[in-house]
């Protein structure tokens, strides 16, 4: 990516950043085959409303680990705090609108990111590691400790999300769902793209590669930084609001570790920085476990332990990482 | 209460004991060679798992079981090392997270295969059931003897460490490992034979939590949190520092547990991120 710019020197740097913002044929493909569920798989469309729902959570990880380099096992925090507003809502406070849900999940999802974005900028390496984990684990016993709020290990129970617009119904087929889902992703997306590929983007990049000469360049880090976890946190709790209003119920399982570790795998999986990555991996991740899982759910952990040893082994970059080195060599 | 006092202190400490055996390798290799290995806890389940089968198919008794776990997880983690981990160390911290913790799925997929997914109880020695009364409290004999096991091996950790070449060698290696080589020592063998001892380590602390916390294939990847938390409290290469993190976790969490048991482990990770916020290095690391 860098390296481009590097090359054209001559390159005004907002003729750069407008060449980037671009749209190019394969992602309007891409998009396009979004829509195939509805023609050929509507058995799976709750499945696919899944898969949109976790790619957009691993979209906000991918802002923060793709792009900012923050190495992070605890985000499922911000997705759970997510599905827990919403769910709160609903079933304490009889509220059930969901594109108010989605706002105020964000907001709070957001606060509770801006808040741990003091922290998060402290530290590297090991420590920052272990203090997401920490930070993860820590809102899970939460959550846990609070269950007259939370429901407790049972979930939440009695959650009913309200006609969207007041006109479109969720339905059992899951119709309503995959389009909310994939039109709150795309939004999300846009959003995204347009971050990654601001100056601001650039920045985070630049904090990534060498986050001791940002600060000789004349760039505040920590204020990037704390920006860009503000925002991944956000969206990562419209995620969970999503999970909540489609399927209608809430589970601790929301804030475990398992989740705050799946998603990372599915990031690398797919390839970290480049954010069709996110979309990828959660769609491969998901279809092999509802596929294998079905066959013997004991032994996936089998398969995604290899296929996570494999991708580290030879493919660094993750299958599009991959694949783009496979058509370059091509060219 | 003093009494209760008493007992929370001693099975804290019985515990921290064994989760010192279980990380004590971890610390060394990751001040060595920076190489997150969270597999660690996977040999340690390696060590519980030889400790079943020898005394259930051979009948072996629990205490020669023990070097034999040692053995075995060392000698599985140096071939690791040769084949897989070597190749990962100029790796960035990502995909080593990521290639260690596919392998602990690895391993509980493997565990599930060969032993099912139930625990693997074992039965103990006489000698080592039971509990010892002193003073009115009553003590539990197999914890005192985690306690006089794990209080040897510091011993001898301490006596390798500060008092024999190889020792020196290993810290030159942790202060300044460019400097090292520099100087002539082979840091790659130092560093592998390190790793083995470290991983036997680890096999013989999975033997020994058997009969405190029990063995099913989730073994690794349950205790790697724990590991993870002695090693980076404790500081990266120290090990005084990780035998005051284990000792610190193990007291917290039991105290935890049996004073305000609604609130889990909530404390254990609020003390977690509160330390490494205010010393990002750990208690006693250096960098």
């Amino acid at each position: 990516m860098l390296q481009s710019q590097v090359s054209t020197p001559a390159m005004q740097p907002v003729a750069w950043i407008r060449r980037r913002n671009r749209w190019t044929i394969f992602e309007v493909l891409f998009w396009l085959a979004t829509l195939l569920p509805f023609c050929f798989f509507p058995a799976y469309l709750n499945l696919a409303s899944q898969i949109a729902i976790t790619a957009l959570f691993a979209l906000s990880v991918d802002l923060v680990l793709g792009y900012a380099g923050i190495v992070t096992l605890g985000h499922a925090m911000f997705f759970g705090l997510g599905a827990f507003t919403v769910g709160i809502l609903s079933s304490r406070y009889g509220w059930g609108e969901p594109i108010s849900g989605l706002f105020l999940a964000a907001l709070v999802a957001g606060l509770a990111g801006f808040a741990s974005s003091f922290l998060i900028v402290r530290v590297q390496h090991l420590a920052l590691i272990m203090v997401t984990l920490g930070l993860g684990l820590l809102t899970f016993e939460l959550g846990n400790a609070l269950s007259w709020l939370t429901g407790g290990t049972d979930g939440l129970t009695g959650i009913s999300t309200w006609n969207i617009f007041g006109y479109f119904r969720f339905d059992l087929w899951g119709y309503t769902a995959y389009s909310y889902s994939l039109i709150v992703l795309f939004l999300c997306f846009l959003l995204c793209r347009v971050i990654v590929n601001s100056s601001f983007g650039l920045a985070l990049r630049g904090i990534r590669e060498n986050v001791k000469r940002m600060p000789a360049i004349g760039s505040d880090y920590r204020w990037h930084l704390r920006v860009v976890y503000t925002i991944s946190a956000a969206i990562a709790g419209v995620a969970g609001a999503l999970l909540t209003q489609t399927t209608n119920t809430v589970t601790l399982e929301v804030l475990s570790f398992q989740r705050s570790a799946d998603v990372v795998v599915m990031l690398i999986l797919g390839g970290t920085g480049r954010l069709y990555g996110a979309i990828v991996g959660a769609v491969i991740f998901l279809i092999a476990r509802d596929q294998l899982a079905g066959i013997n759910p004991q032994y996936w952990f089998l398969w995604i332990g290899l296929l996570l040893m494999f991708v580290v082994m030879f493919m660094p970059k993750g299958i599009l990482g991959g694949l783009a080195r496979l058509v370059r060599r091509e060219e | 209460m003093i009494g209760n006092i008493v007992i929370v202190l001693f099975d804290g400490l019985a515990f921290g004991m064994l989760l010192f055996v279980l990380s004590v390798g971890l610390t060394v290799t990751l001040g060595l060679m920076n190489f997150i290995n969270l597999a660690h806890g996977a040999f340690g389940m390696l060590g519980g798992y030889v400790t079943v089968l020898l005394m259930r198919q051979y009948g072996w008794p629990f205490l020669l079981t023990l070097p034999m776990a040692f053995l075995a997880a060392a000698l599985v983690s140096v071939v690791l090392e040769r084949v897989f981990f070597r190749r990962l160390y100029r790796a960035g911290e990502l995909n080593q997270v990521l290639f260690t913790i596919g392998l602990v799925f690895v391993a509980a997929a493997g565990a599930t295969y060969f032993f099912g997914t139930g625990q693997q109880p074992i039965v103990l020695p006489s000698w080592l059931r039971g509990s010892v009364e002193v003073a009115g409290i009553r003590f539990g004999s197999y914890r005192i003897f985690l306690i006089v096991v794990s209080l040897i091996i510091t011993a001898l950790l301490f006596f390798t460490l500060e008092r024999t070449r190889f020792g020196a060698k290993i810290r030159a290696a942790v202060d300044n490992q460019r400097v090292a080589q520099a100087l002539g020592l082979n840091v790659e063998r130092i560093f592998a034979i390190t790793f083995a001892l470290g991983s036997g380590l680890a096999g013989l602390g999975g033997a020994l939590a058997i009969e405190i916390v029990g063995l099913d294939p989730s073994f690794g990847l349950h205790f790697l949190v724990y590991v993870l938390i002695v090693v980076s409290v404790g500081g990266l290469g120290s090990i005084p520092g990780s035998f005051l993190g284990a000792a610190l976790l193990g007291i917290g969490d039991v105290a935890g547990k049996y004073l305000v048991p609604e609130l889990g482990s909530f404390l254990i990770y609020l003390l977690l991120v509160a330390i490494l916020l205010i010393r990002p290095t750990g208690l006693l690391g250096k960098r």
